[in-house]
């Protein structure tokens, strides 16, 4: 911007303004430099070599050798890897249906301030500052099937014949994982949707109301259209979170019972970490980095021009 | 008349109990677990091996179980000191380098700006779990494998694009007639950054410090790849290991004095500091 004025000056005055700009230029790199540094060594250049490692076999040990695409032709026959992206997906639907279900109503609870709702609204988000590893080992513990919540509670009170390993079978440790995580990040959802709401004008479901349109017919017809861009930010975080999941799993399941809880990212770990089959880990990172940034342009195409506006 | 307001009162007395022993329900659901484990820690340890009902002690009360987890591993204190230096240093160091950043991204031209700008924030779009392999070996090549400071590194990486974006918005909200100003009194550019701006943008360093606390506090995928050694891991490594047994029986009272001692500076940090938290929130969302 300050170019443009600066090629219309003329003279010593041109030549003063010139030296000035290349001092700031200069001294403006200065100021990004430290980020940018670390950005690239720690970023960027990690970027580059998983997309080098990806052709390599490359154990922890010993040289590493190019091998081409084989590991990319070993992803495509690796069923564990295919199940895991499956799961991951499973688990990405339902946990963010699981949370919309919960927040928007915490939503439209805590939307007017009032009485009590400064309260409501910290207690409700107050889980979400707690970390992720926190929140599995304190859910770990309620889920114990001896000294527990759950189990010894429903067996005291006769709900169920002896106590029940809740992790024990795919069903109950899944819907395990998706309450915890749904009391973990509900509030966060709400918060971004009640700023939603909040910026839908009063005057218009006033003026709805007067028209004779009853709740439902607002929340249809005003509210839900008027939060598009929202949901879809919403929306766009809760996959973006979801898709990526491997705490949880790794804290309260370890991925049992019988593997069926391994996520993308955990057989990312288990390849790279445990098995120390590096290229391999490297090769299946490039897989999942090309598949979320696909979704990404794809959400970010839904959240710059919602149809219908 | 009389009585259609008297109705009108019990109606809105009525939505009034409702919705308030509806909101006081919902709250205890959100806060019970957190208060279970805090209360639940300072149990004896054979209470604490116990169903947790009663949530509270009922034989007094009793640091036994936060004595019992220091003598895991490498200790309770001495990963709580590792998490504090890691905290510490990331949130110091990301607010010392994004706000050299959001001033010169703000208030400077030079070439490939926008490139930069965009380099940094597109960082956010790819998720560093599917980095973190070559990261080990960089480390490895820097001899800061295994080291605390490695972390940091990597963490302050992981700040950046959220707190650059912050800072930036914040210089640029700063009115240039001030800067100048200033600069027409005499001040030069880092005197000029540090007894100037450096107020005016306070809000949003605290934002950024805020979350690049919570974040380094509890982060646990990159923790865990990088930190092989006992004596270097962090609180929510040091806690796994407790809790899948790995140093024997699982002791349930000792997870809980883990998991209070991990959420409560945490919950204190965003008890004081709400408003910055929502102001980083809308800030990510509204971009």
């Amino acid at each position: 911007m300050s170019s443009i004025p600066s090629s219309a000056a003329s003279g010593p005055a041109r030549a003063a303004r010139k030296t000035r700009t290349d001092r700031s230029q200069w001294v403006g790199l200065l100021y990004i430099a430290p980020a940018i540094a670390l950005v690239t060594v720690f970023f960027v250049i990690p970027l580059g070599m998983t997309a080098w490692m990806s052709l390599h076999n490359w154990p922890l040990m010993g040289g590493h050798s190019f091998i081409g695409l084989d590991n990319y032709v070993a992803i495509a026959k690796d069923t564990r890897f295919w199940n895991a992206l499956k799961f991951t997906l499973y688990y990405t639907v339902i946990i963010t249906i699981a949370i919309f279900a919960v927040a928007f109503p915490l939503a439209l609870f805590v939307e007017r301030p009032g009485k009590m709702t400064g309260f409501y609204r910290t207690s409700f988000f107050l889980p979400v500052v707690v970390g992720f590893a926190s929140a599995s080992l304190l859910w770990s513990w309620l889920l114990n099937v001896d000294s527990g919540l759950f189990s010894p509670a429903a067996y005291q009170l006769g709900l169920t014949p002896k106590k029940v390993n809740l992790i024990a079978t795919f069903d109950t440790a899944f819907w395990s994982v998706i309450v915890m995580v749904v009391w973990k990040v509900a509030g966060f959802t709400m918060v971004i949707l009640m700023t939603g709401l909040q910026s839908i004008p009063g005057d218009l479901t006033e003026a709805a109301k007067i028209d004779g349109a009853n709740a439902w017919q607002r929340f249809t017809q005003i509210t839900l259209p008027l939060m598009r861009r929202t949901l879809a930010l919403a929306l766009i975080l809760s996959v973006a979170g979801s898709i990526l999941a491997f705490d949880q799993f790794y804290i309260m399941l370890r991925g049992g019972p019988r593997n069926s809880t391994i996520t993308a990212v955990y057989w990312i770990f288990n390849q790279s970490f445990v098995s120390f089959k590096l290229g391999y880990g490297a090769a299946l990172s490039m897989v999942l980095l090309v598949i979320l940034v696909v979704l990404s342009l794809i959400q970010l195409r839904l959240l710059r021009n919602p149809e219908g506006t | 008349m009389a009585a259609a307001t008297i109705a009108a009162d019990r109606g809105s007395l009525g939505r009034f109990l409702a919705r308030h022993s509806i909101g006081l329900f919902l709250s205890a659901i959100f806060i019970a677990p957190i208060f279970w484990t805090l209360l639940s820690s300072l149990k004896p340890p054979p209470e604490a091996r116990q169903p947790p009902l009663p949530p509270w002690p009922t034989t007094g009360f009793s640091i036994e179980n936060y004595v019992a987890l220091d003598s895991f591993g490498a200790g309770l204190w001495h990963s709580a000191q590792n998490s504090i230096f890691v905290s510490v240093s990331s949130v110091l160091l990301t607010a010392v380098i994004s706000l050299l950043a959001g001033y010169g991204f703000s208030r400077f031209t030079f070439p490939f700006k926008n490139l930069f700008f965009i380099m940094i924030l597109s960082t956010i779009m790819i998720p560093f779990q599917s980095i973190l392999t070559p990261i080990f070996l960089l480390l490895a090549t820097f001899k800061l494998q295994n080291t605390l400071t490695g972390l940091v590194l990597v963490y302050v990486t992981l700040q950046m694009p959220f707190s650059i974006f912050m800072m930036r918005n914040a210089f640029d909200a700063v009115p240039k007639e001030i800067e100048e100003a200033a600069r027409i009194d005499g001040a030069r550019s880092v005197a000029l950054l540090t007894r100037i701006m450096l107020p005016l943008v306070w809000p949003g360093l605290v934002t950024v410090a805020l979350f690049a606390f919570l974040n380094t506090w509890n982060e646990f995928i990159a923790a865990l790849v990088l930190m092989t050694d006992q004596e270097k891991f962090t609180l929510p490594i040091m806690m796994t290991a407790v809790q899948s047994g790995r140093f024997g029986a699982i002791n349930w009272g000792a997870v809980q004095a883990g998991v209070t001692v991990m959420m409560i500076p945490c919950l204190i940090l965003f008890l004081l500091l709400q408003r910055f938290y929502i102001r980083g929130l809308t800030a990510g969302a509204v971009k």
